[in-house]
This record gives structure tokens, C-alpha cells and sequence, in this order.
């Protein structure tokens, strides 16, 4: 093991001399840490993916500055996460670090990275911990604030006149938060409120008793493969004809489409994002990304994407001497790039004022996908906006 | 209305416990006989899934799928067996325990490089796709019933090749006198193989019929493979009588306790507490079973030994 470390500083020296006439004398260092193994590591690719497809559209150079990215593994696991982190910041010297998944990991990364004075970006986790209270100059959320699509799958019921609701999610802090969110907005009757196992393979049980309580509609918050699990068995149970299904686009990404297949058609499902978005940024996008790695974008590599779009926008604006911090953050807080979403600024948190979209699953000629029925909100600022003293 | 829901409720834990019985027939089987610990056993539960997923899919056959994956899982099962197993009958459980670990690793990381990260799609087939409204007013998924038909069919097969068949007296022979059935001019090694074969295939058939109504994917086996761990230890190890009443009391307490420990602390307390304490209790139901029966019965509700059925 102890070769890597001087592999890669060989590979690192090696860019230098090879780079011509680069805007400052060292290398713009980034820190991704995603999940690449075991469960949720399609998750993790998507967002490289998408990341590394906007820095190979650039020829290499975010900003036009010589760019270096360190990619690791953490296989979901928080103990990793903390200890990548401390090894970029105190080895690798990364200046920005990005990527994480998951809220728990984020929780236990990003206050590290920021306390060292570091940037970090977010591609996807936005805790509610960490935009309120707990908000930071150097820590920007390019994806949403975690509630946002519960929330609005909560509005999107109301408009659709759905009186009685059945929601779940499973059993920790990401899954009470989603169903605090949908209730911030949902006005009608919650007939019941179940918290499932994490990783709860067979959901016969709640459909039974999900049945038998005849709600208008069900809300789940199921990432991941729960989703796929619970969609197929609802839709077994011959319930989807009757009762129709709301979630957040979690369990309906392109990747758990293909999974799913048919049984998941007609579903409705919030989001910020959707390949079928109609903007130049995002067909140019969509193009890019399909060429390259033969499948549809999900949400979570147009997020990995718009991380390095910032990135690009705000390296440039400091002509790649990361040096200059404040001139760094100015540029970040700015959010001068062809956002995919359309349009695209930060709050007085650092997260994203946006819109979010309702989708709908339907099949098409490439088999079954999302597509963009309408905005649920316009400009939508998050719940915690007010709390964060910035 | 709610004597249905109960009785709705009692088919799906009986379907839950078929499912489990599948996995630990085959892991009780090899416990018991070869006093081998493997947990491995959810890797063979894999290979069998992705294997129906993708023969399915080629060949547009679910039952070619199914019999493909039987094939492929006993085929993994042997060769694990005659590689790695042999070198540890007899070593530690704790020897045991680390190198089947090492097999798990092993078989994600080859699934993931041989299938990418995805999951997979896999359906019932067309007739099995649809609800059979067998109690009124609620409409029962066909395919879970086919399920419960297809375990109970196992298990009766199982009994006949065990207490009826050459091969099923060489099996608790070879549990008992292993030295005794060697002297005899049986291939030990050789039954082995067969037996560690026939536990795999069993994995294989619950990941094959599992693959239709969840999501295939690396690791899918880990979680199954720790309630098949508990009915194991609630039937008694090495027991098929005790893995199919084990699997079918946990299949039933899970689902009862899920389905009507929140709704009943409703009553009790108000609603939010009832719903998240009710979350957090019924995950514990069936550890809590496992405790009971380990207070009045410290080896489980059945010998193996002795009465090898």
C-alpha cells in the first residue's frame, strides 16, 4: 500500500511539468468522496460519472486551471468517510472536497472540511443539521435541501384533491425527515404512519394493513433497493390501479427504472431534475452523457455535473489561485454557470432556491422513464433558510 | 374486516416463512451434517437470483430461468465446496466464520463485475402476475401464493429424500459416524460435495423465486441470511423438521408483529410515539421468539441427532 500515495504524487508531479502555461503554479486539488461498492454504488458512479464528464468536456481543466481529482470509495460506511477526509485534508492537501451520498456520511464529513477551512460541495446529502443552525460560508449544496422533494410531493397531493394519506418510510433520521417534510405541507388526513426496517426486503405486512386503512393515496420514501422492492410488491398486490403512488424521485432514477420496469407506470415522483428538462444546457448535457456512458443521466449525475459547472465557473473567476478564498466563496455564492435545471441560485444558506418538478413514469420507445408533467414550486426556499445566520 | 386482515396477514407470514425455510433447509443441512458455520450460504442466494434474471430475460422462459439457476448455484455451491470448504471442516467456527466472510467479499465484487452495479429486472411470470381474491375482498398476489406451493412441495421432497432414499441414510450416516460410513466404503468427500450441492441449489431456488418481488442486487443475500440464522436456531441446528417450523414461527411472528404491534400501541399511547416505538419493537419480534425458545429449549425446538429428519 505504501507505493500509492508516491505513484500518485509521481502522477500529480508528472501533470505539472507535462501542463502548459496553467493559471497558477499549483494544481486545483478536489476530494471526491462517493460510494463506488456494495449497496447504493450505483449512486455514487452516477455522481462521478457526471462530475468527470464535465471535466473531460473541459479537456481535463476546471476553470481553465490544471485540475487534479482524488476519487475514493467509501462503501457507504461512515468510519471511511472520516477517514478519507482526514487524508485528503492533511496529505493530499485537496482544497475542495464533493461527492457524498448519504446524510450520515455528510454529517460526519462536512463540519470536518469546513472547520479546516476547506470547501465542500455538495452533490446530494443536504441534512437539515447542516442548513439552518449549522449552515457554513464554505460549505455549498449544488443538489437540494433534504426535504425539499417531500415537501413538494406533499403540495402535489393537495393539488390533487387526495384527502386521506397512507405514508413510510423506514426506521432513521433521512426517513423521519421525509415525513416530517411531506406533512409540512400535506393538508389533508394521515390514516397511517409506518417506519419500516432499514433495508426491509418483503413489505407484505404494511400493504395488508396499507389496504385495509383505504387511503386516496400512498406516500413512501424507500431509497434505493427498499424502493424497488416495495414498488413490485405494490404493484403485485394490484394496488397501483387503485391507489395511486407519490415519492420523491429517490426510488424512480433511471438506474431503478430498469429494475422496476412496467409495475412501476404511472407513478408521480418530485424532483429538481429530469433528463427531459427543455433547456440548451441540459439537451447538451443529456447528448454528452448518453454518448459517453450509454445510459440515461439520473438526478444524481446531473448534481454531479452541476458540481463541477460551479466549480468551473468559480475556479475561473479566481484565474485558479485557490489562494484567494474569499474571491473563491464570492464566486461560488454567485452561481454563474448553465445550470441543466434551467436556472440556478444559492439562498441565504447556500442551497438552492429552485423549482421542483412532479414527474410522471411512462414508457416510451426506450423503455420506462420519467417524464416532466410540471412544477410543483416555483422558487422554493427551504424550511431552514431562516434559521442560518449568513 | 379484521378477521380477514388477520387472516391476510397469516398467508404473507406463511409466505415469508416458505422463503426462509428454502434458505435454511439448505443451511441447516450442512451445519448439522458437516458442522461447517457458512454464512457464504446468502452468496449462493445471489448467484441464484441474478442467474433467473438473466436467463429469463434471454430466454423469455421464467421456468428455464429457475432451472438455470438451480443448475448454476448446486455448479457454485460444488466448487466452493471442493476449493474452499473442504480446507475447513476441520478447523474452528471462528476460522469457518472468517474465510465464508472472505467468500461473501468475493462473490459481490464478482457479481458487480460481471452484472455492473444495477439492479436487475426480473417479473412473474404472466399467469402467476395477477391477485387471487381467495378471501373476499382481498385481492391475494398469485405469485405469493405460488410460493407457499412451490415450499411446501420442497419440503415434502426433502423428508422423502432424507428418511427414504440411499443417499438420504448415507446424509444421516455421514452426520453421526462419519468415520464408521468412511470405513464402509462410502466417498465421504464425495457425499459431501453432494450435500453442500444440494444446500446451494436450495439457496439458489429461494433467490431465483425471491428475484420477482425484490430487488436483485449485490448483497441482497445479507439480509436474508441473518433471519435464516434465527430459524435455524429456533428449529435446532442441523434439523429440516426444525428449519421448516423455525421458518414458518418467524415468518409468522415478523409479519404479526410488524403488521399489528403499532396499530395495537395506538391504543395505548398517541399516535406519533405508538408509530415509532411500534417501528423500533416489531424489528426486535422475532430476536425476542429466538430468546424465548432459547430460555425453554437452550438447543432449539428440534434435535438434529438421533432423529436426523
Amino acid at each position: 500500500m505504501k507505493f500509492l500515495p508516491s505513484v500518485l504524487g509521481l502522477c500529480a508531479a508528472a501533470g505539472l511539468s507535462l501542463g502548459v502555461a496553467s493559471a497558477a503554479d499549483t494544481p486545483v486539488k478536489i476530494g471526491m468522496i462517493t460510494t463506488l461498492s456494495g449497496g447504493g454504488a450505483s449512486l455514487g458512479i452516477d455522481t462521478r460519472d457526471g462530475f468527470d464528464l464535465a471535466v473531460k468536456m473541459r479537456d481535463g481543466k476546471l476553470g481553465g486551471a490544471e485540475t487534479e481529482i482524488i476519487t475514493v470509495d467509501d462503501a457507504r460506511k461512515v468510519g471511511n468517510a472520516k477517514q478519507i477526509v482526514t487524508r485528503m485534508l492533511k496529505q493530499d492537501n485537496v482544497d475542495i472536497v464533493t461527492g457524498i451520498v448519504w446524510s450520515n456520511l455528510a454529517m460526519a464529513v462536512i463540519p470536518t472540511v469546513t472547520k479546516a477551512d476547506k470547501f465542500y460541495i455538495s452533490t446530494n446529502a443536504g441534512p437539515s443539521a447542516l442548513a439552518g443552525k449549522g449552515c457554513d460560508k464554505n460549505y455549498f449544496n449544488v443538489a437540494y435541501q433534504n426535504d425539499n422533494l417531500h415537501e413538494a410531493m406533499g403540495q402535489y397531493a393537495n393539488d390533487q384533491g387526495v384527502k386521506k394519506a397512507f405514508i413510510l418510510a423506514p426506521n432513521y433520521p433521512a426517513g423521519k425527515d421525509s415525513l416530517t417534510g411531506f406533512k409540512r405541507y400535506f393538508k389533508g388526513e394521515i390514516v397511517g404512519e409506518v417506519y419500516t426496517k432499514l433495508g426491509q426486503v418483503d413489505y407484505a405486512a404494511e400493504i395488508a394493513n396499507l389496504r385495509a386503512a383505504k387511503p386516496d393515496a400512498v406516500f413512501f420514501f424507500l431509497p434505493g433497493g427498499m424502493g424497488i422492492n416495495f414498488v413490485k410488491q405494490y404493484n403485485q398486490a394490484g394496488l397501483k390501479e387503485t391507489t395511486p403512488l407519490y415519492g420523491p424521485a429517490f426510488s424512480f432514477d433511471e438506474g431503478i427504472l430498469k429494475a422496476v420496469g412496467e409495475a412501476a407506470l404511472g407513478v408521480h415522483n418530485s424532483s429538481q431534475y429530469s433528463w427531459d428538462l427543455d433547456n440548451d444546457a441540459n439537451k447538451k448535457f443529456v447528448q454528452a452523457f448518453q454518448a459517453e456512458y450509454k445510459r440515461k443521466p439520473s438526478l444524481y449525475a446531473a448534481q454531479g455535473y452541476e458540481a463541477a459547472l460551479l466549480l468551473d465557473s468559480a475556479i475561473a473567476a479566481v484565474n485558479g489561485d485557490m489562494s484567494n478564498k474569499d474571491g473563491f466563496r464570492d464566486a461560488l455564492k454567485a452561481a454563474k454557470f448553465d445550470s441543466v435545471r434551467g436556472k440556478f441560485k444559492f439562498g441565504n444558506n447556500n442551497h438552492p432556491i429552485q423549482d421542483i418538478y412532479v414527474r410522471e413514469v411512462v414508457k416510451s420507445d426506450t423503455g420506462v422513464t420519467n417524464k416532466t408533467v410540471g412544477p410543483v414550486f416555483k422558487d422554493h426556499v427551504d424550511a431552514y433558510a431562516a434559521m442560518c445566520k449568513m | 374486516m379484521t378477521l380477514l386482515l388477520f387472516l391476510e396477514q397469516t398467508l404473507n407470514g406463511l409466505q415469508q416463512g416458505v422463503m426462509l425455510f428454502l434458505m435454511a433447509a439448505g443451511l441447516t443441512l450442512v451445519f448439522g451434517i458437516m458442522h461447517l458455520l457458512n454464512l457464504a450460504h446468502g452468496s449462493l442466494y445471489m448467484v441464484g437470483a441474478y442467474v433467473c434474471a438473466t436467463v429469463t430475460q434471454a430466454s423469455g422462459s421464467f421456468l428455464i430461468g429457475v432451472l438455470a439457476a438451480l443448475g448454476a448455484s448446486a455448479a457454485t455451491g460444488m466448487v466452493i465446496e471442493v476449493l474452499a470448504m473442504r480446507r475447513l471442516y476441520a478447523r474452528e467456527h471462528l476460522d469457518q466464520v472468517l474465510a465464508t466472510f472472505g467468500i461473501i467479499l468475493f462473490f459481490n465484487e464478482l457479481v458487480k463485475i460481471l452484472w455492473g452495479p444495477q439492479a436487475l429486472f426480473l417479473n412473474p411470470p404472466d399467469i402467476l402476475n395477477g391477485t387471487m381474491e381467495i378471501l373476499p375482498g382481498t385481492p391475494y398476489p398469485t405469485y405469493r401464493l405460488f410460493i407457499i406451493a412451490i415450499g411446501l412441495i420442497v419440503a415434502l421432497g426433502l423428508r422423502h429424500l432424507i428418511l427414504n432414499t440411499r443417499v438420504g441414510m448415507l446424509i444421516r450416516a455421514g452426520a453421526t459416524h462419519r468415520e464408521m460410513v468412511g470405513a464402509l466404503g462410502v466417498n465421504i468427500d464425495w457425499l459431501y460435495t453432494v450435500v453442500f450441492g444440494l444446500g446451494a441449489m436450495l439457496a439458489g431456488l429461494s433467490g431465483a423465486l425471491a428475484g420477482p418481488m425484490l430487488a436483485i442486487q449485490v448483497g441482497m443475500g445479507e439480509n436474508i441470511l441473518i433471519l435464516t440464522f434465527v430459524v435455524i436456531i429456533v428449529g435446532g441446528v442441523g434439523s429440516i423438521r426444525g428449519a421448516l417450523v423455525g421458518a414458518l414461527l418467524v415468518g409468522l411472528v415478523d409479519t404479526y408483529t410488524r403488521a399489528f404491534l403499532p396499530t395495537g400501541l395506538r391504543e395505548i399511547m398517541d399516535p406519533a410515539t405508538a408509530d415509532s416505538v411500534g417501528g423500533a419493537v416489531s424489528g426486535m419480534g422475532i430476536y425476542i421468539l429466538m430468546a424465548v425458545v432459547l430460555l425453554f429449549k437452550p438447543s432449539g425446538l428440534f434435535q438434529a441427532y438421533g432423529n436426523a429428519s
